[in-house]
């Protein structure tokens, strides 16, 4: 499927943890240094439109603390979220096993989820979420994308399709506002992958 | 003066003590004598510097410092770091070993943590040298070099943001032959700021009425992650700490005014909390990591 209904912009952070905080820092340590980073990434996203995605690079930081990564990811997750929220979507690329545990904590802690590039082609859903909200992201990242039609055939109960109503609230799934069709995060960012 | 005897052995056994006699000694100008001293750790040296700034500063004069007799002692406090951090803070004779080679096994020399720079100066020494000694002599997986940094990076950062204060860090592989019969990494984080109780007082003492102390305080803070930000991203570094100390079977100690509180293995027989200890400021952590019991799974001890 070609639909691309927002075109996504990628974030090194590791790029921009060079230029923004000091090039003498090349870990992701201390809630200042997080914070920079998480500011330098909004300056970014405010030159998009008003709904936009974005993949944050993980994948050249060797060492990510627990502050920082409530700077960079959860901050950033729950700052896109509700009512005056900045309507990013976020996909986080290089979660390997050193960051996940601080990952899953800081967005567990705060009741957040977000997608993350766990390993080479492998995408997987982060921090707090339902068992009906796992299990549709799981179908719908499985499939990358369904349509009106399909949903009664892949989500057949009531709490699959209140999962995907939840999930794309969350930004945790994309709905195109054209097509009404609901992009797995995933399949958005895949070009720039 | 005011003589102060230094335990012939200053490890994290000894240093609660060492303190009361720190806290308990007159208010005269203070000689530190440390002739006797044949063993010293992470804990004893920090300590030390602790022990000789909260001296100093209750008397307003530099306390004297006598120097171990025994060669290899001054020739590690010397390797570790200590004097170069130790001429702001006692007065003693000029007849200190030069600094040499850091040994194998010293995974930081003492370090001073002032601001948010000297975290990131911690962080990248120690992944540039304690993978090796994590692999060898405790035998964790090729990963917990990352670990390892970020509880550094977190206990040093507990100085910066709640004890607004300065402090050190030290960390330093040994065997623990008698004691536990295996290798172990022993991490000392020491500060002179407001401690616990100080840090969560405005935002929580009210709610604990009298019952607030330096032992709720660091109950609050150490058993159920409370901190003085509103934000709920914040108050984590510690509970994740205890977590990852867990994992690897360790153990940790905060001691903080006139408590003390640990998580302990079976290992160990510290006791859980300790009250009633003299007064002292600031907070003083200790994290023991033992080395991996022959068959146990990866990560864990």
């Amino acid at each position: 499927m070609s639909e691309r209904p927002v075109d996504p912009i990628a974030i090194d952070v590791s790029d921009l943890l060079q230029k923004t905080v000091a090039s003498l820092h090349s870990h992701l340590v201390t809630r200042p240094t997080g914070r920079a980073v998480r500011m330098a990434i909004e300056a970014r996203l405010g030159e998009t439109g008003e709904m936009s995605l974005s993949l944050i690079d993980l994948s050249e930081v060797t060492v990510l603390d627990f502050s920082c990564a409530d700077e960079v990811v959860a901050k950033l997750v729950q700052r896109s979220q509700g009512p005056g929220g900045s309507g990013t979507f976020f996909v986080f690329r290089g979660v390997r096993e050193p960051h996940r545990d601080q990952i899953e904590v800081v967005l567990s802690r705060q009741g957040l989820a977000a997608v993350a590039q766990t390993d080479e082609g492998r995408f997987e859903l982060l921090g707090a979420t339902t068992p009906a909200e796992a299990a549709t992201w799981r179908v719908l990242e499985d499939r990358g994308l369904l349509a009106g039609e399909d949903v009664t055939e892949a989500l057949p109960g009531r709490d699959g399709r209140d999962a995907l109503e939840r999930l794309v609230h969350r930004h945790l799934a994309f709905q195109s506002p054209i097509t009404g069709r609901w992009h797995a995060l995933s399949r958005l960012v895949s070009h720039l992958l | 003066m005011e003589v102060i005897t230094i335990p012939g052995s200053l490890d994290g056994q000894s240093v609660d003590g060492f303190f009361d006699r720190v806290t308990e000694a007159p208010t005269g100008r203070a000689l530190f004598d440390g002739r006797h001293v044949r063993w010293v750790d992470p804990n004893g040296m920090v300590g030390l510097l602790t022990g000789g700034a909260v001296a100093g500063e209750r008397t307003g004069a530099l306390p004297r410092l006598e120097l171990p007799e025994n060669p290899d002692v001054l020739g590690y406090l010397s390797r570790m770091g200590f004097f170069q951090e130790a001429r702001s803070i006692f007065e003693f004779d000029d007849r200190v070993p030069r600094r040499s080679g850091g040994s194998s096994d010293v995974l930081l020399e003492i370090t001073p943590v002032r601001a948010n720079v000297d975290v990131h100066e911690v962080v990248n020494r120690v992944q540039s040298r304690s993978g090796a000694i994590l692999a060898s002599r405790l035998g964790y997986p090729a990963a917990s070099v990352v670990q390892f940094s970020v509880i550094l990076s977190e206990v040093c950062q507990n100085i910066i943001e709640h004890a607004e204060s300065p402090g050190w860090v030290a960390a330093q592989a040994y065997n623990w032959s008698r004691r536990l019969g295996r290798w172990v990494v022993v991490i000392s984080v020491m500060d002179l700021g407001r401690g616990f109780r100080g840090s969560l007082g405005s935002e929580h003492a009210a709610r604990y009425g009298d019952r607030w102390s330096d032992a709720t305080a660091l109950e609050a803070a150490f058993l159920h992650g409370l901190t003085r930000f509103p934000d709920s991203g914040r108050g984590q570094g510690i509970q994740q700490i205890r977590r990852q100390v867990q994992r690897w079977n360790g153990a940790i100690t905060i001691r903080s005014g006139s408590a003390r509180i640990g998580q302990v293995p079976e290992w160990d027989d510290t006791p859980p909390l300790v009250d009633g200890l003299a007064p002292f400021p600031g907070a003083q952590i200790s994290i023991v990591l033992p080395a991996r019991a022959a068959g146990s799974p990866e990560g864990a001890g």
